[in-house]
């Protein structure tokens, strides 16, 4: 399977070493998949796994020319990963990530050419409040439909429902103490 | 045809995709005035097999509409893994899909393995091979036995499935400690050895169970209500089951020849002779039929396994560090074919003794998609059915 004919179709794309993947710009993704699913080539007919990661922004320490170190910021992001197989010629897989900014993430939705991913991209709405662009029927799959948050996102806060317990300590102790009555003034 | 008649033909509705998700038109069939009816079946319906809903449309008896609905038993499995250590979250694997605990603990270790590139000794692929073939036939014989249950067939057949899948679970209590939580596989092997005395055990439930499958069948197969009840029920297009990601039995009974043993030749499969059985229709029966005709398949390759199984050898990889483990920088996806389709972990390592992600793709969840394409004007006492041969356990779907 000859996958430099991805880059060479679509020259936005590009190739990550470390993640062995395929980093597609958002407004490219669903040329890139008419591609895997039409090309002799690839013939991937099947959409296996979608999961979304969430990448918090971090410091990196970048060396300058003169062998100083300053600290570069680099913004943080969530990504969307597929993995494609083919059942026809039984190859695969060809991974894609598909990246977006946290404040308003949009993704165009695959589950009009793939109808794998329609519940997959339901829960990865549903956790890392991703809105898919053209997905049929977004809603919530797995919390309520009346939670607010998006709980797999690494810096959300799971909310204080304090449950007594008889012998808190630790953080517990600290949340305990919280709703513990005030002295007297 | 003339001018008059072409006028009062309404504009074509706009073409559906044959792939994608569909809109159904939700009318009442007769001229009667009758209106439709819209019930929640489940999440406490004994035959929704956990906690799992269907909002369902009913015309008269014809289903014309329906949604699942489920997340009843959602935990967050994902996140909990991602606050546990790589070992620590695989006692929770046994959790997701309780009836097949070996094969979801491979799954993991199979993910793990592909991403800190470990090895596993013989001796421990064999072992593995056992387990996963036993906790086929244990989920496969129930299956049958829950799904004839809900036919209306009350005891009988389910009891026969759980003296047999109690005969094998009594195998694992011997190995693992534990019935249905066994938590046996470990990164580059398993936790504990098997002895001589084990393998005994497993060869005479082998060896026996030709025999129970034999009776069950003369019991089933032919049986005339099975038959009516579950032909041409709930039929799957090969396309449709294709573009929607189904795997497993479900799959193979709509004809596709696509089982990850075969393709993917994980752990040492391809050392074993056996064959894919592949249904016609994509109906119940196939997939009742499928799941029977593999269960023969898998006695096959238990048979071969046992005959094959190595004298000496480490049944873990003893450089896999159990404190401390912390895979390089990088992610990984791995798959098997569990009983249920196909299992998948995706894992993203930072380099932490925590995974950065870690997600499960689950069968039994992605297996539901096309739920509602299937039940579309079936009578409502089908959708029992056709949900039971879908073969879902909510613990996988929910996480």
């Amino acid at each position: 399977m000859n996958t430099a004919i991805i880059t060479q179709n679509v020259p936005k794309v590009v190739w990550e070493e470390l993640s062995q993947s395929f980093v597609v710009p958002t407004s490219d993704l669903i040329e890139v998949v008419h591609l895997l699913k039409d090309h002799a080539e690839f013939e991937m007919d099947y959409v296996s796994n979608v999961a979304g990661v969430d990448w918090l922004a971090r410091k990196e320490k970048v060396k300058n020319a003169d062998g100083t170190e300053t600290e570069v910021e680099k913004p943080g992001y969530l990504e969307v990963v597929y993995h494609f197989y083919s059942m026809k010629r039984k190859h695969g897989p060809v991974a894609l990530r598909c990246r977006t900014n946290r404040e308003n993430p949009i993704v165009p939705s695959i589950t009009p050419v793939f109808r794998g991913a329609e519940f997959q991209e339901r829960e990865i709405y549903d956790l890392y409040g991703i809105q898919f662009s053209g997905h049929p029927d977004l809603r919530r799959i797995l919390m309520w439909d009346e939670f607010k948050d998006f709980p797999m996102r690494k810096d959300y806060k799971e909310p204080d429902d304090y449950e007594w317990e008889p012998t808190p300590h630790d953080e517990v102790l600290e949340k305990a103490q919280t709703h513990y009555a005030k002295p007297n003034p | 045809m003339s001018p008059l008649f072409s006028e009062s033909v309404e504009p074509a509705a706009a073409e559906q995709p044959l792939y994608g998700p569909r809109s159904y038109q939700v009318m009442s069939g007769n001229d009667l005035g009758s209106q439709l009816l819209e019930i929640s079946m489940g999440p406490q319906h004994p035959s929704t097999h956990g906690v799992f809903r269907m909002d369902v449309v009913l015309d008269g008896e014809e289903v014309v509409k329906l949604k699942p609905v489920f997340g009843y038993l959602h935990r967050n499995h994902e996140q909990i893994a991602e606050k546990a250590s790589y070992l620590g979250s695989m006692p929770y694997t046994d959790r997701l899909d309780y009836f097949c605990s070996m094969t979801n603990n491979w799954a993991y270790a199979h993910a793990v393995e592909k991403l800190a590139g470990i090895e596993v000794p013989e001796r421990a692929q064999y072992i593995r091979i056992l387990m996963a073939e036993l906790t086929r036939l244990v989920n496969h014989t129930c299956l049958i036995g829950f799904m004839v249950n809900d036919l209306g067939a009350l005891g009988t057949p389910l009891i026969y499935a759980f003296r047999e899948r109690e005969k094998i679970l009594d195998i694992f209590e011997a190995i693992a400690g534990s019935r249905m939580m066994c938590n046996y596989m470990r990164f580059g092997g398993v936790r504990v050895d098997l002895t001589p005395a084990m393998l005994k055990s497993i060869t005479e439930v082998v060896d026996r169970y030709p025999y129970f499958l034999d009776e069950f069948e003369t019991l089933l197969t032919a049986n005339e209500i099975l038959m009516t009840r579950c032909q041409g029920v709930g039929v799957l297009s090969k396309e449709l089951a294709i573009n929607s990601g189904i795997t497993g039995p479900m799959l193979r009974a709509s004809g596709v020849d696509y089982d990850i043993r075969k393709v993917d030749k994980y752990g040492i499969y391809d050392r074993f002779d056996f064959r894919v059985p592949l249904g016609d229709h994509g109906d119940v029966y196939d997939r009742y039929m499928v799941r029977v005709l593999e269960m023969r398949e898998s006695v096959k390759i238990l048979k071969q396994a046992l005959k094959q199984f190595p004298q000496g050898g480490d049944f873990i990889n003893p450089n896999v560090k159990l404190r401390n483990f912390r895979p390089k920088a990088g992610e990984a996806y791995g798959r098997i074919e569990s009983p249920k389709g196909e299992l998948g972990f995706y894992l993203v390592s930072t380099g932490g003794t925590m995974p950065y992600r870690y997600h499960v793709r689950a069968p039994s969840f992605i297996n539901l998609t096309i739920l509602e394409d299937m039940c579309i004007g079936q009578k409502v006492a089908d959708v029992i059915v056709i949900l039971g041969a879908v073969d879902i356990v909510l613990g996988e779907v929910d996480r």
